[in-house]
Parts: C-alpha cells; structure tokens; sequence
C-alpha cells in the first residue's frame, strides 16, 4: 500500500514536471493515467521493493555520483586505447562474486558493471557470480579490487536480507497469495 | 507554484555559452572515439565497449552541455529525465547483445583461468602481472585479435 502511494505520487511529480501546465483539464487527465497506471501495475505485482524501491532513497544519491565519475575515468582510459595505433587490448572473460542480497541491488552492481566501458556483465546466475567481459587486464583490476562491489552493497542497505529470502518463492511459483505482507494485502 | 518555478526564465548564466561549447565538444569527442572504436575494435564484445563510451560519455556530456542552452528549468528538468532513462536502459541493450551473442556460439575470449594456464597472465588474483611467454604459438593465441 505504502509502494502503491509512493508509485502514484512519483508518477503524478513526473507528469507535472513533463506538462508544465496547471490547467484543470491536463491535471484530471494526469490524475486518470496515474490511477490506471498504479491499478495495473497492482495488478501485475511490481509494485513492491523490487519494482519500486523507494528504500533505496538518499543511499542512491550517494552511490550516482560516484559511479558517473568512475564512468568519466574509465571512458577516458578506453578512449586513450581506442586512438593508440597500436590498440593494445587483450579482450577475456573472468568470474567476480557479487555481494549484493536482493535483485535490485544484484542489477545495479550489474548494470554498474556494464555502464563502465572497458567491462561488460555477460552472464550471471543464482549465486550471484558474474561472468565480466573484460576489454584489458586493468579493467578486470578495477572490478577485482572490489570497490564498486563494496559501494553498490552499502546503498543497497542491510536491512534488506530478510525480504529476499521471503520473495524468492513468493510471487514466481503462487501468485499473490504468498507474495509480501507490505505490497498486496490491504491495497486490494 | 511548482509550475511558476518550471516556466521562470533562466537569467543570464555566466559563461553559459562557453560550458555548452565545452560539454558538447567534449561529448562529441568521445562518442566520435567510441564510433572508431567499433569499426577498430576486433570482435563484438570488445566492440561492445567502444559502444558503451557512447552512450555514457557521449549523452553525458552532450546532454549537460544542452541543459546550460536551457531557457526554463522545464527544459533542464526534460533532459535530465531522458539522461536517467538512457543510464537504466542502455545496460540492459547491451545485456541483450551480449547474451544474444553468446546464444549464437560466439567464442567471448579466453577466460583468466586458461590464460594463466596458458601462462599469458601470473596469477588469478589480485597482484596480476603480464608475463612475457616465449612460446609464439602461446602468444597467438590469447592475442587473437591485436592486429
């Protein structure tokens, strides 16, 4: 119920920011999308902390900026390579372990990865190992080192360990019969 | 109010001009490297990298560089939006590829496991250190692609 809130206001914010105009007309239209839009996504149970996650909050603001400037250094070590004439890469795959506890933390320590040139996330599996493509060996330094790793599971906070473990077998095998207490219960 | 505030013209920002030449010449550069760096680059995965300068550094920069031609926060408010969307989605294309590739058998290069049996690297950790090798055939090998 708090995440079908917190979606329709966010949603409601975006709408005025992307119309810019307070007429009544626009507004009651903007009001008509958010419900349909909050119903269907009840509907699809994706309205909880994975879908949403609204926990995340001030940590995540912490977390962007210092990735937007490893991606700005990271580029710059990628361009140096890509203008050299002698181009020297030596393009391999390797294994990180990621530490992260839920799947939106798994996916943004994942897309972290990827956003980095000069590292690609190809695969991963249910334990959370990576399999990283690594265009030179100082990118697969980079990653090894941790670092990225370590941040990505302080903004994904501990307090999440618990919700995972019920989630997993909630809403994939039965429906929304078992799925969070937070998420579906009063909001039907 | 908040709509006042998104419709109220931006004042006369100093050296407005000259960070937009600055962030788009920049953004420019580098998505102009990461387009020569596909056509240079040897297979698709390492390809991959000179794509993903693109769309980070390229939209980055370009995209902040607009955000000073802005005449209302609306317009700042817009372009940062379709920043946040590009950063979320561009992973996931470039995920799709990657396993659109690897569905279609291409080989994404030795693991480190084999080059260090290959002796091409020393040690799988941390202190890693390239080893010349004396075998060319070795050599060859693990370099496949360094034309």
């Amino acid at each position: 119920m708090l995440h079908a809130f917190s979606l329709g206001a966010a949603l409601m914010v975006v709408w005025g920011l992307l119309s810019g105009m307070p007429e009544p007309l626009l507004m009651g239209l903007g009001v008509a999308s958010v419900v349909l839009t909050v119903w269907i996504a009840h509907r699809m149970d994706v309205v909880d902390h994975e879908g949403h996650p609204i926990h995340l909050g001030p940590r995540a603001l912490v977390y962007f900026p210092w990735l937007i400037v490893e991606i700005i250094k990271a580029n710059w070590d990628v361009a140096k390579i890509i203008l050299s004439p002698k181009m020297d890469i030596h393009p391999h795959i390797f294994k990180t372990k990621a530490s992260q506890k839920s799947d939106v933390g798994l996916t943004t320590y994942a897309n972290s990865i990827t956003l980095t040139p000069g590292t690609v996330t190809i695969t991963m599996d249910d334990d959370g190992i990576f399999e990283v493509h690594a265009l030179t060996y100082g990118a697969r330094e980079g990653i090894e080192t941790l670092d990225m790793d370590r941040r990505c599971t302080a903004m994904e906070g501990m307090s999440k360990t618990d919700d995972k473990s019920d989630k997993t077998p909630g809403p994939t095998s039965s429906g929304p019969t078992t799925s969070g207490p937070t998420s579906s219960g009063p909001a039907s | 109010m908040m709509f006042d505030l998104l419709h109220t013209p931006l004042g006369p920002l100093p050296l407005a001009d000259w960070l937009s030449w600055l962030f788009i010449v920049t953004g420019s550069f580098f998505a102009i490297v990461g387009a020569l760096g596909i056509v240079r680059l040897p297979d698709i995965f390492s390809r991959m990298h000179g794509a993903g300068m693109v769309d980070t550094m390229g939209i980055m920069m370009i995209l902040t560089g607009l955000m000073f031609q802005a005449d209302t926060w609306i317009v700042v408010v817009k372009l940062a939006l379709i920043l946040v969307f590009i950063f979320f989605t561009s992973p996931t294309t470039t995920f799709a590829l990657a396993r659109a590739a690897i569905h279609g058998g291409v080989n994404p290069g030795p693991t480190v496991e084999e080059l260090v049996e290959a002796k091409v690297i020393e040690d799988p950790q941390l202190d890693t250190k390239i080893e010349p090798t004396f075998d060319p055939k070795v050599k060859q090998e693990a370099k496949p692609s360094n034309t």
